[in-house]
């Protein structure tokens, strides 16, 4: 193709996509708009594994036995999140090994959040509200993007994250309304993931650079700022509800806006644990890293061992 | 009307708690993605029917215990889990030929069990059976696939069986208890159990290319209390919260 044919292409893609159009697998795409969309579906779909890691650490000491299935079941889910994702960047044409190795690499990113440890069980109630929360903002508006596998894949998961955002909230009301052990735990987590939880959005709008053409693309709809606001104004009520505060001395109702005022964030930090340097950056990858080579020979012995029952098939339908 | 002893319900919870507590440890960790959501159902699985038979044991012990106050609050002498199921993790193979050993006995044991005199024995194992009955293929289905992958593959899932061999003897090794559970068809004969498990062990071994191995000293003592050093650790995780903040809500 030319040029100007690419162009002209291009110009017809951006109409099909802001008229509501879905795009399909095989349906003619920007260069450009294919490799966002791998980068950030990979990215996503490392998030949902490499976010098992932090909650995992608390299914052998959970409290109760009813939380601890619970908690085992969220972090299957969030495992089962990671294979849709990772078939939705497959029908982009990505190749799901190659995008863990990427990841397993450190080229891949993955939500940043997740090098921020897990030190109390408090926590576990703290990431399902907190950090499903913020997730939650953003993929519901994730499934209405302009990518029919994503959004699809995106429906799904959100039925569960809000699940997991309500089990959550339920751990951290539980806790609130404890002994004040208790209560001093479930605030403590709060102190510690509520900032965390905003960067999750990203920069703010004026530094967000790739996200206007994202917009354009209707891949993304909201800008981080919006989704923030959005976050914010949905998570202060609960926890006043829950009699816990927010650690934001600047944080008030501002009824002309009608939203939340909310005080600066600390980009240096956000900057310096995707630079690698929150407190588990390194055990994430690691523990990721040492699954996948210990798992090599597993993976081996299953291919070899279906080789060798298409062969033996093989054998049988010639012999008959 | 039938009914077991708060013992033998305990023998059974404990056996499938502290397998998917183990279980539990591979969550994140696995070979591959789907491996390591199938794993996780299992473990999920175990503990929820384990919750059905701590919920039964704390109803027969009938002073106000809770399945949290009998699965966080025995010590280790207290816990009647067989030894085989407190063994580590190790390599994917050797967790999965714990589980194929376990499995196939826990099989032959539901089936019993969904027809045991103690009715409240029966519905549990009635609502876990197709459950189980999972877990003994997909266990058995890894261990052929193991067995007969390469050659790296087949060599460390030998070992792995000829390392827990010495853990399958306390499995059909009846004492008192099982006896008198057994006299009251509340229980299995345990040579019932042993029997067919043989017959399927040797048949998925021998599928696998796996050797059976040879006669072994068979360890014992689980199922009365009397545990390894392993256990400890397993219950210094299991309980720490309960432990460390008694009597809460959770
Ligand atoms: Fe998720
Ligand atoms: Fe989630």
């Amino acid at each position: 193709m030319s040029k100007e044919e690419i162009l002209n292409m291009e110009a017809r893609f951006e109409r099909y996509v802001a008229e509501e159009n879905k795009v399909e697998p095989k349906d003619w795409m920007p260069e450009k708009y294919r490799k966002t969309l791998i980068r950030q579906i990979s990215q996503h779909a490392h998030s949902e594994v490499v976010g098992m890691l932090p909650e995992a650490n608390w299914i052998s000491r959970a409290p109760s036995l009813r939380r601890k299935v619970a908690l085992l079941a969220k972090v299957q889910d969030e495992a089962g999140h990671g294979l849709y994702l990772y078939s939705a960047a497959e029908t982009l044409g990505a190749d799901r090994q190659q995008l863990v190795e990427d990841l397993l690499s450190g080229k891949a990113k993955y939500s940043s959040i997740f090098n921020y440890p897990t030190p109390t069980w408090a926590d576990m109630g703290a990431i399902g509200w907190l950090v499903d929360g913020a997730a939650i903002a953003n993929q519901v508006m994730l499934c209405r993007t302009s990518y029919g596998p994503y959004a699809r894949a995106m429906v799904k998961i959100c039925k569960e994250e809000s699940f997991h955002q309500r089990q959550g909230y339920e751990i951290m009301m539980a806790l609130a309304a404890g002994t004040p052990a208790q209560k001093k735990m479930a605030q403590d987590a709060l102190n510690r993931w509520w900032w965390p939880s905003l960067m999750m959005f990203g920069p703010t709008d004026d530094h967000s650079p790739n996200s206007a053409q994202s917009m354009k693309w209707r891949i993304k709809r909201k800008s981080n700022d919006e989704l923030r606001q959005e976050f914010i104004d949905k998570t202060v009520p609960q926890a006043e509800f829950i009699g816990l505060s927010i650690p934001d001395p600047d944080l008030k109702w501002n009824a002309e806006r009608g939203h939340y005022d909310f005080g600066e964030i600390n980009w240096d930090e956000f900057y310096n644990v995707i630079a690698g340097n929150g407190k588990c950056n390194r055990e994430r990858l690691a523990a990721r890293n040492k699954a996948h080579d210990e798992g090599k020979w597993v993976r081996e012995a299953a291919n070899a061992y279906a080789e060798k029952q298409r062969v033996r098939q093989q054998k049988q339908t010639s012999a008959a | 009307m039938a009914q077991a002893s708060e013992k033998y319900v305990l023998r059974l919870a404990d056996n499938i708690l502290i397998l998917g507590q183990r279980l539990g440890e591979w969550c994140g960790h696995g070979p591959v993605l789907e491996q390591d959501i199938a794993l996780t159902n299992i473990a999920l699985d175990l503990i929820g029917q384990s919750r059905m038979l701590y919920q039964y044991a704390a109803e027969i012990r009938n002073d106000g215990s809770t399945e949290d106050d009998l699965a966080m609050k025995r010590d280790v002498f207290d816990y009647y889990n067989c030894l085989l199921v407190e063994q580590p993790n190790g390599d994917w193979g050797k967790t999965i030929v714990r589980q194929f050993f376990f499995d196939t006995y826990h099989y032959y044991l539901q089936e019993f069990l969904v027809n045991s005199s103690d009715q409240r024995l029966s519905e549990i194992a009635r609502k876990s059976f197709k459950e189980v009955a999972y877990h003994a293929q997909y266990s058995a289905e890894w261990v052929i696939r193991l067995g007969d992958g390469t050659e790296e593959s087949h060599q460390r899932v030998q070992s792995s069986v000829n390392d827990l061999w010495t853990f399958t003897g306390e499995l059909f090794t009846p004492d008192e208890l099982d006896r008198e559970m057994q006299e009251q068809g509340i229980g299995p004969d345990l040579d019932v159990i042993a029997a067919n498990w043989n017959k399927k062990v040797n048949e998925i071994l021998e599928i696998a290319t796996l050797q059976i191995p040879e006669e072994t000293f068979m360890q014992s003592g689980g199922k009365q209390g009397e545990h390894g050093e392993y256990l400890g650790f397993i219950l210094a995780e299991l309980q720490f919260m309960q432990r460390a903040y008694p009597d809460m809500k959770w």
